[in-house]
């Protein structure tokens, strides 16, 4: 331990794991370090030799530069593994005024703002979540923390982990496989079907939420599950890179949702790597709403393997100053009569950039494939920019593709009209921009809805006037 | 659309009724509102439109103002209403002797002023009762003014599933004016709804979007129902109406006006077949810019045998 520091557990609210205390590694990254994650989790072997095999891949990629600027990313400078009590060591009184406000303005509950906050490392719900938890287990189906999920079915996991994304498949999916900690694991057996979304806030503990969180679930054949993630809240963090990886494995006949809602401080890069394969007639859909950030490049991918099989995408960004929202989707067409769409909103506002990247591959003898693609884009001002880089590679001729796209502006009739029905004009702008993103809106669970129509108020009321 | 006469007869009587009910508002009421527009001189893009019009509107008289193509009358409509694109180079506007020339759109609105656009304008994703909701709030009227009487609605309809966020959701900076219930309002829309034969589901739909014309123009009179303005603007109402169209509008428009006896209402029209339903007090026409001729009843009825012609030669 000559590294880090451990001190005994002071995890006082009771829903603790016993082997868990405060630890943080040094900043910087190196063999040790790794060494020392896995070293500290009594993780076997082959994890082991997956971290150490990784890091060597992340030393040997290069900086992706066909995105975002991460020039200013200095990887020295952060922390790799820090056990998720540390948070507690936060004060309330620490935090940006802006954050606390924000939690004022939509009406988080005082315990959750804690928890948003990295007060505390859990809030009330946990006690629902158990209730929850019961339902599950008696059904089969599995729904931990990764690290646990890793230790209770070390078979299974290593079935699946790291076959979707691989450490090589790029920079961060390599520091991610290296330094993982957190995230969930979720398996659905055969034909059960979760009727309530999983949502990682349930379960709250701080390690799902940490930098570099890894999930892994699997639904099997016919089976259906609605994973949720992050909060429409600011989370609010002092770490400034988040690197998540999440690989899911929809199974012959089954139905997976995933829908995101990141919110984080405008200090972080937030940096994920998402991807599920799709087995024959069965159904991926992501639903990925970005809000925070300094910068994100985030583009949930189907690889649709089986016949059949069906890939969803709904994009949404939103950029103010300072942020650059890179998002959009890839669908991988790999087999015949395999059909997708991503559809993608995003709005820039008080010079706020965001960019569209999207991918469409078919391969040769993927007949039959029908794909959709739409994205739309709104700029509030002039000061904010929008971009669009769409790739298409389709190999095969009996294939149906729509590509459209579309960028405006707040339509001066149409704040006319709300105007002259006694909205001023930051509730005219507010109404019309909820509006624009309604389509992805409206597919997220109602809760979140309500927070991201509040959430767009108070971006208008800081855009316009 | 085809409507059984029987409906229509009935539901004319229940105007009636309502009619002589509305005659007596509560006397707290403060509906009034006096406009008067002096040599007022507008125009867009460099071009002068309005070239000096006057006009006085007083509580409760209802204006027809007929002319030709290019004549002004929509400008007239959009100046009043505080369209940004028109630049006013002289005269004036003044609601009770304020000067309400400065005054941005929704400002205008909360004065109590209503334009019922000719062309109404499509905002998707935003539904008609989200709309409605925070135009009512924005407006802060506490006094709920009913325009239909209250009658039991069956509870599919009260209960018709409108995908809005719950009150408790909204924050408290948005919640409504005290007293003002999101449940009743909604009730009260839905029979606006009803009375200008809207589906059910029309509340939901996204605003104008994909509306027929006809849809169009008797979502402008819901707005106008619910809103319960002192002064109504109604852009060409008439025009994209069937004759069913036009008789349930303007059986609304009546009803408003029967309810509101206060409220005041110029109708811009190129014809005069909707004053078979509505009495004007006065018949104005204008031509280039200018009001060059204000009359009764009977202007209108010369001007349908006549034209423009006698005018437009000067």
């Amino acid at each position: 331990m000559a590294n880090g520091v451990v001190v005994p557990n002071e995890y006082q609210y009771g829903f603790s794991k016993p082997e868990n205390y405060v630890f943080k590694s040094r900043k910087g990254l190196d063999r040790s370090v790794v060494e020392q994650i896995s070293s500290m989790k009594s993780e076997s072997e082959w994890m082991r030799g997956f971290r150490l095999r990784a890091l060597e891949i992340f030393f040997g990629k290069k900086m992706p530069v066909w995105g975002a600027d991460l020039s200013t990313i200095n990887f020295d400078d952060i922390y790799y593994y820090i056990k998720p009590t540390d948070s507690q060591k936060k004060s309330w009184s620490d935090l940006p005024k802006e954050i606390k406000d924000t939690y004022d303005a939509i009406g988080i509950p005082e315990a959750e703002k804690k928890f948003l906050a990295g007060v505390t490392a859990q809030y009330e719900s946990e006690s629902v979540y158990h209730s929850f938890q019961k339902q599950w287990e008696d059904k089969g189906v599995i729904f931990l923390d990764m690290d646990s999920g890793l230790r209770q079915y070390p078979d299974l996991v290593k079935q699946y982990f790291g076959r979707a994304i691989p450490p090589a498949d790029n920079k961060f999916a390599s520091l991610n496989s290296a330094v993982w900690s957190g995230g969930s694991f979720v398996y659905v057996p055969p034909g059960v079907s979760v009727d309530i979304p999983l949502q990682a806030y349930f379960r709250i503990n701080a390690a799902n939420m940490g930098q570099f969180e890894r999930t892994l679930i699997i639904v099997d054949e016919g089976a259906y599950v609605h994973y949720v993630e992050g909060c429409t809240a600011p989370v609010y963090t002092t770490d400034s890179l988040h690197a998540a990886v999440v690989e899911i494995f929809v199974k012959k006949g089954a139905r997976c949702r995933y829908t995101t809602i990141q919110n984080w401080s405008a200090n972080v890069y937030n940096l994920v790597t998402k991807r599920a394969f799709v087995e024959e007639e069965g159904t991926m859909e992501w639903v990925d709403g970005n809000i925070g950030s300094k910068i994100t490049m985030k583009y949930p991918s189907c690889y649709l393997v089986g016949r059949g099989a069906r890939g969803e995408v709904l994009s949404l960004a939103l950029a103010g100053s300072g942020q650059h929202q890179d998002a959009g989707g890839k669908l991988m067409f790999l087999a015949p009569d395999t059909s997708g769409e991503i559809i993608s909103k995003s709005v820039s506002h008080s010079g706020g950039q965001t960019s569209y990247r999207g991918l469409v591959k078919v391969i040769k003898n993927a007949e039959r494939v029908k794909c959709n693609v739409r994205c739309d884009a709104l700029i509030l001002d002039e000061l904010s920019r929008s971009d669009t880089y769409p790739t298409m590679q389709v190999a095969e001729d009996n294939v149906r593709i729509g590509h459209e796209a579309s960028v405006s502006r707040i339509d001066a009739e149409q704040l006319f009209y709300l105007m002259s029905r006694g909205l001023s004009e930051i509730e005219a702008t507010s109404l019309i921009v909820n509006g624009f993103i309604e389509p992805i809106v409206k597919e997220l669970p109602l809760e979140y809805a309500v927070e991201l129509n509040r959430l767009i108020q108070l971006n208008m009321e800081g855009a316009v006037g | 659309m085809v409507y059984r006469l029987s409906e229509l007869q009935l539901f004319s009587k229940l105007s009636s009724v309502t009619g002589n009910l509305g005659r007596n508002p509560p006397k707290n009421q403060k509906k009034a509102m006096k406009l008067i527009i002096k040599n007022l001189k507008a125009g867009t893009g460099g071009q002068e439109i309005l070239k000096g019009v006057n006009l006085q509107i007083r509580p409760g008289e209802i204006h027809v103002l007929m002319g030709p193509n290019g004549s002004g009358k929509s400008t007239l409509a959009q100046v009043i209403a505080g369209h940004p694109s028109y630049k006013v180079d002289g005269g004036q506007l003044t609601v009770d002797g304020k000067d309400i020339g400065k005054l941005t759109p929704d400002k205008r609105a909360r004065v109590g002023i209503f334009l019922g656009f000719q062309h109404p304008v499509e905002v998707p994703g935003v539904s008609v009762f989200n709309m409605l909701r925070r135009a009512k709030q924005a407006i802060g009227s506490s006094t709920t003014s009913r325009v239909l009487p209250r009658k039991a609605l069956p509870p599919s309809q009260s209960v018709s599933g409108l995908t809005e966020i719950p009150s408790s959701a909204v924050p408290p900076s948005a919640s409504p004016a005290k007293g003002h219930n999101l449940s009743r309002f909604r009730q009260e829309l839905l029979e606006y709804a009803s009375s200008l034969k809207l589906g059910e589901d029309f509340l939901r739909r996204s605003l104008n979007e994909g509306f027929s014309g006809g849809e169009k123009k008797r979502n402008e009179i819901l707005q106008m129902m619910a809103l319960a303005p002192k002064l109504v603007i109604l852009d060409e109402i008439d025009s994209g109406l069937d004759i069913d169209g036009l008789k349930v509008v303007a059986s609304a428009i009546e009803q408003f006006i029967a309810h509101s006896p206060q409220s005041s209402v110029i109708l811009i029209t190129h014809y005069a077949r909707i004053l078979k339903y509505l009495k004007p007090d006065f018949v104005h026409v204008m031509v280039d810019g200018k009001i060059v001729k204000s009359g009764k009843m009977n202007l209108a009825k010369k001007i349908e045998e006549r034209g423009y012609n006698a005018w437009q030669t000067v």
